[in-house]
């Protein structure tokens, strides 16, 4: 499902860079939704991609709090970008990082 | 009797005699921390636990190992990383049966726990009242003034901040292993911008001597490591005036008093008092000048810190124009008009002339010979030295603002400025900075038994308005075009930001 996601998430960067060139809105939406789980997609400037799979049952949850919760994950993964013993690549290790991904999960159910 | 709470937990019956027993304890294992790389196990096996409070290291790398002053005793495990633990988690050592600890085939103890520390009962008393967790990571003057010096071989500029490559190129040399430097970067850089501060690479440095001196790493940066507690510990520098360079004309060498270095301190009060050329000397024109100086005054300096330079009570009044064979003083008493001076260059306003100022009012060579202007008016007449008397005693204000406050007959042309920090001496300065307005002039209003003034040299003055006015066009359109420079920078730094909100987004919840 995830790789399923990233395709889409690249046919729908792909669509958006002929129709428009300046408008870069990072937040790519409802990627691929199936019977239990729907993808939620992001892509930053540098072309990384978040694809954040959540609960088809979880109905508290709306699409600009997902973009948020998105938002500030990919805040902290600039901060994390910036340290200097981080390889760009490499598994993240870091407890910061894992701190934030934790609350947003506790925060999401 | 009743029992303390070490008799209680312990029940040595010769603590209850007044006899003092030292008990070595255990440290529990969960406090033990485990090593993932076998050569960090061989590595740190070797070397005894150590305290970071003791005198910090004389190079990165090679740390200084100095014991703590309870003492550990030398046992250390190949596999285990040992740190002291709680003092509710220490049980009594029970001795193992079997050979001495000190034979040669000497089993470990329990879990091979090696960490053995000895403790009297009213030491173990004591310390349970002390803030001991806080203490590993109090950072000491010694260890400060060890950091700083680190810092600057780094970076000279404590204001400054080392790189990420910098700082790992230094830190790997602790041979930490690249997680536990990665968190301690993390706990370090607070506001997560890849780069150290002074404070931040402080508390980096102490948790790195401390990690090596056997301490686990903390869950969260220690308030003793606050980058806002270090840095009220920080030695503040001294505030220091800046330079000031004028590119005003100088006084020329036969008009120079030899005592100008003559200062005295006044505060701002006394300075608004002193002697000011105008024909009744008014208290308008003192409060006047008393809130000019009050205002240009920053709150932060001290009267005391306002220095005048007064000069001798025979200065001409306008110090700013040179003569070349007689004094003013003699040209009065002869009854003789002042030299008339050059003629003005032609002003050919340009966007070039017009950010150098000196051009627009200095004179020159070539427009003299061309002739292309008439030669400007005498100046008017100006009263006799023993009507001036002692009151047109000439100051100039050295005080933070660096603020020139002449007073002259007539309104002095625009004097440019330039602002030359020390550190910046070398430096171009941006056209904003060097083109100040005209500074803060007082007129002199002409004394009663003056001659009155021929048409010609009513002319005169007229000429001298309009070239003045002239002048002023000259900075208000120079003024505009700063302004324009401005606001297209102002609008690039509003689409830069732009782009930084897309690359970087602000957290919204």
């Amino acid at each position: 499902m995830v790789h399923t996601s990233m395709d889409v998430a690249d046919k729908t960067i792909s669509t958006r860079g002929k129709a428009l060139v300046k408008q870069r809105e990072p937040y790519l939406g409802l990627l691929y939704p199936i019977e239990d789980y729907k993808a939620y997609g992001y892509v930053t400037n540098s072309k990384v991609k978040f694809v954040m799979v959540v609960d088809s049952s979880n109905t508290a949850l709306r699409d600009n709090e997902i973009c948020s919760m998105i938002r500030k994950l990919h805040s902290f993964c600039t901060d994390m970008v910036c340290n200097p013993f981080y390889n760009p690549g490499d598994r993240i290790q870091s407890r910061a990082f894992d701190k934030v991904v934790t609350s947003i999960m506790i925060q999401v159910c | 009797m009743s029992k303390n709470d070490g008799e209680i937990r312990f029940g040595n019956p010769a603590e209850l005699h007044g006899t003092k027993v030292q008990i070595p304890y255990l440290t529990a294992d969960k406090n033990s921390f485990k090593r993932m790389d076998d050569e960090d196990k061989q590595q740190e096996a070797q070397s005894p636990t150590m305290s970071p409070l003791a005198s910090p290291p004389s190079s990165p790398p090679h740390y200084q190992r100095v014991p703590l002053s309870h003492g550990y005793s030398k046992l250390r495990s190949s596999t285990e990383q040992m740190h002291p633990a709680p003092y509710e988690a220490r049980q009594p050592l029970v001795q193992p049966e079997g050979p001495s600890s000190g034979g040669p085939g000497a089993k470990p103890l329990r879990h091979q726990a090696s960490l053995i520390r000895s403790f009297s009962v009213e030491r173990e008393l004591q310390d349970n009242n002390s803030n001991y967790p806080d203490e590993p990571w109090r950072v000491t003057e010694e260890q400060r003034e060890y950091y700083v010096n680190q810092f600057r071989s780094l970076q000279p500029d404590p204001s400054s901040f080392i790189s990420g490559s910098v700082a790992k190129n230094f830190f790997t040399k602790s041979k930490l292993s690249i997680p536990e430097l990665s968190y301690i970067w993390e706990l370090s850089d607070a506001d997560c911008d890849g780069a150290l501060t002074l404070p931040e690479f402080c508390a980096a440095f102490h948790l790195i001597v401390a990690r090596k001196n056997g301490y686990p790493l903390p869950e969260g940066l220690p308030p003793t490591l606050q980058p806002e507690y270090l840095q009220a510990a920080f030695p503040k520098p001294k505030w220091d005036c800046a330079l000031f360079e004028s590119y005003s004309e100088s006084m020329s060498a036969n008009q120079q008093p030899r005592d100008l270095n003559r200062m005295e301190k006044t505060s701002v009060k006394d300075m608004a008092d002193f002697p000011v050329p105008t024909q009744d000397g008014t208290a308008d024109d003192k409060q006047a000048l008393k809130n000019t100086m009050n205002e240009a005054l920053p709150k932060d300096v001290s009267e005391d810190s306002v220095k005048l330079c007064y000069f001798p009570s025979d200065l001409p009044l306008s110090c700013c124009r040179s003569y070349s064979s007689t004094s003013i003083e003699e040209a009065m008493k002869r009854g003789e008009d002042p030299p008339t001076p050059p003629p003005r260059p032609q002003k050919t306003h340009s966007r070039a002339s017009s950010l150098d100022l000196n051009k627009v009012f200095q004179p020159s060579a070539p427009a003299t010979k061309s002739g292309l202007l008439p030669p400007p008016p005498a100046l008017p007449p100006r009263p006799c030295p023993s009507q001036v008397g002692d009151r047109f005693n000439f100051c100039k204000a050295f005080y933070s603002t660096q603020i020139d406050i002449s007073y002259s007959q007539a309104p002095s042309k625009p004097i440019r400025r330039k602002f030359r920090p020390e550190n910046q001496s070398t430096e171009n300065q941006e056209p904003s900075t060097a083109a100040g307005g005209p500074t803060s002039v007082a007129t002199v209003k002409p004394h009663p038994t003056v001659q009155k003034q021929s048409s010609k040299q009513k002319k005169a003055i007229q000429t001298a308005i309009r070239k003045n006015k002239e002048a002023n066009a000259v900075l208000a359109r120079l003024n505009s075009e700063l302004q324009q420079q401005l606001k297209e920078v102002h609008q690039e730094r509003i689409a830069l930001e732009n782009q930084l909100e897309q690359l970087r987004p602000v957290t919204v919840l």
